[in-house]
């Protein structure tokens, strides 16, 4: 290629020098909004540097220039080019009642697989305990688990006085905290082909089918309703919902229940790079109500507050959690379309 | 196994353009890391002294709050930042990094939450273990919360053209009496190799004499080897001064020296602002519109 550097340098050193000027306005101001004439003169000097970069990137002896025009050209195109499909404001509302559900229910096939995985651990959790008692040391994840149901159940209903009173917000913080870091792990171990959020899943299961288990044989049924059923009815199908998401993104790695299969592997995890969030979002804030009603709704027994009203309370979440899954977000159009 | 460092990933635009992203390694990474929870620690203490005023009323919602906002910032410091600062937190900003597409595009929000969230894992089982060793095993050193949002972390690096001036001195170029020569030598010479001789001249002064003498002696015989200039061009030359006339040929052309401030960076400059009256003049392919001045 001929080429008369110097003049291309003199030339080209003002245009470089405009769209360096723009990229540092962009650094600092990062919400920074241009008007028409400002945005099209910003593509023009980007165009402009591109080609200088196209022609310099065959000659030898300015590698310097070329890194310099390579590294403008680079934040630029990173700023012109966006693969966000709605550039609109973010609207909560419309989020939650519309994304949200629609985004469970298009990949209700992962969540009816973290529901069969739970349900079967539980179903193992609740056999241990009712083949072997012993298994009770090995299956019961907290210590205060480990004594007598129907002792537990006596001393509670004989406590005179709030147990946990002064620590209820506090109590509150470390089962949202915690929850939500359980949430997030089964959501992250989607990356080892789903086998860990499978597990995470399986293990929670049998925990839950131990202790399950444990207070039916020992008949006291009705204060386990009450006392899982109004925070579980929320907890519980939120970590389905965030080992769902995990399975999503085990699909996405292998490719497994995708219908573009063929597409590459980058593709696959940009596509479900938005159900991610909005599922995880939807997680967040189902443990985050889940957690204020263990602290200060489910640690009450009778006589502070009836069984029966707990239960009619979580059961009454429950059904509005399945419907609100089940049709939020459904149009009259999507229902024709479908149909 | 991959070894890692400084890795490019190269990106070709839709107007085929090639430009290369240099990605930054797991040390580097670490060390923002280590800055960022710094930040966040020192944040917490601030958080701490405000939420104590708290436990005047009431003593339970203090620790739930602070316990709370210990949740919320380790989460949420990085997609907070990486989301308002375009990929980067305060530590990536000080080691100039910053996350992006892999594709070079602009990161969506989703992908900033995605990345962050998948630390429940990068972290395991402490200081970032798996994250750490899934970024020395992967070609673009990506962790997990990487590959799963198809970001990399790359040194965002602020280049300059090269000052000349101290090297090119207007001294008389015994070589350029040979200018079928001097193309052959523009001909054969890489950018790698132009790049050196350019480097080893700018940081002359900081060489010991006798490395100085060596690296010089090194590259004249080496340049020599490529294009052998007649006895009387070189006769009385040193190394050094041997190289010096070799740059001049690469970087400057046989211009004038009037030609040469404009290489080393004397921009032309009228009333304060950069002229562009004439930068579109003597070029193909884009810019032959004419567009509005920028509004200064």
């Amino acid at each position: 290629m001929i080429l008369d550097l110097n003049k291309f340098i003199t030339q080209g050193r003002v245009t470089w020098s405009e769209l360096e000027e723009i990229l540092d306005r962009f650094d600092n101001d990062p919400g920074l909004k241009m008007r028409l004439p400002e945005l099209e003169r910003f593509h023009h000097v980007y165009q402009q540097s591109s080609a200088d970069l196209a022609r310099l990137s065959e000659f030898s002896a300015q590698q310097d220039v070329r890194i310099y025009l390579e590294s403008i050209v680079a934040r630029a195109f990173s700023l012109i080019h966006t693969p966000r499909k709605n550039p609109n404001r973010f609207r909560f509302f419309n989020w939650f009642f519309n994304t949200f559900p629609t985004t469970f229910r298009k990949h209700a096939a992962a969540f009816w697989l973290a529901l069969a995985v739970i349900m079967a651990g539980s179903v193992f959790g609740g056999a241990a305990i009712g083949l072997d008692d012993e298994s009770k040391v090995a299956l019961m994840p907290f210590s205060h688990l480990m004594q007598d149901p129907a002792e537990r159940v006596a001393k509670e209903e004989a406590a005179q006085k709030d147990k946990i009173a002064g620590k209820k917000s506090s109590f509150a913080s470390y089962l949202i905290s915690n929850n939500t870091r359980v949430a997030f792990l089964a959501l992250s171990l989607g990356i080892t082909w789903g086998i860990g959020t499978l597990l995470i899943l399986f293990s929670n299961g049998v925990f839950l089918g131990a202790t399950v288990a444990d207070y039916i044989l020992a008949g006291q049924s009705k204060f386990l309703l009450a006392w899982l059923l109004p925070h579980g009815s929320i907890e519980l199908p939120a970590i389905i919902l965030a080992a769902q998401a995990g399975l999503v993104l085990a699909g996405a790695l292998t490719g497994i229940g995708n219908k573009l299969r063929q597409v590459s592997l980058k593709t696959r995890f940009r596509q479900i790079m938005p159900d991610l969030f909005t599922l995880m979002g939807g997680v967040c804030l189902m443990l985050l109500w889940a957690g204020f009603i263990e602290a200060f709704l489910s640690q009450y027994h009778e006589p502070f507050i009836s069984y029966s009203t707990k239960i009619i309370f979580g059961a009454a979440q429950l059904s509005v959690l399945i419907i609100f899954l089940s049709i939020s977000g459904k149009t009259r159009k999507s229902k024709r379309e479908k149909a | 196994m991959h070894m890692p460092g400084t890795h490019k990933l190269i990106i070709t635009t839709p107007e085929g353009i090639k430009f290369p992203l240099l990605t930054a390694g797991p040390v580097t990474r670490f060390s923002a890391w280590v800055i960022d929870w710094m930040c966040i620690f020192a944040t917490l203490s601030i958080v701490g002294q405000i939420v104590q005023l708290f436990s005047l009323i009431n003593q339970d919602l203090s620790y739930a709050l602070y316990g709370l906002a210990y949740f919320f910032l380790s989460f949420s410091y990085s997609i907070i930042l990486e989301g308002f600062w375009n990929g980067q937190t305060l530590g990536k900003r000080l080691l100039k990094l910053r996350v992006m597409d892999v594709q070079g595009l602009h990161l969506t929000f989703s992908q900033i939450v995605v990345r962050n969230l998948l630390r429940a894992i990068d972290g395991l089982p402490f200081a970032y273990m798996i994250g750490g060793i899934t970024c020395f095993v992967t070609k673009n050193s990506q962790r997990f919360g990487d590959i799963a949002a198809n970001t990399i972390v790359v040194r965002h690096t602020r280049t300059t053209q090269p000052e000349l001036t101290q090297i090119l001195s207007g001294k008389f170029n015994s070589f350029k009496a040979f200018p079928h020569l001097c193309a052959r030598m523009r001909q054969k010479v890489s950018p790698d190799l132009a790049q050196i001789v350019l480097d080893a001249l700018l940081r002359r002064n900081t060489l010991e004499p006798e490395a100085r003498i060596k690296v010089f002696k090194h590259l004249a015989d080496h340049f020599k080897s490529l294009v052998l200039f007649p006895e009387d061009a070189v006769f009385g030359l040193s190394d050094e001064q041997y190289m010096r006339n070799i740059l001049e040929i690469l970087f400057n052309d046989g211009k004038t020296s009037d030609q040469k401030k404009i290489i080393t960076g004397e921009q032309e400059v009228k009333n304060g602002t950069a002229q562009s009256t004439n930068d579109d003049e003597g070029r193909t392919g884009y810019g032959q519109e004419t567009f509005p001045e920028t509004t200064k």
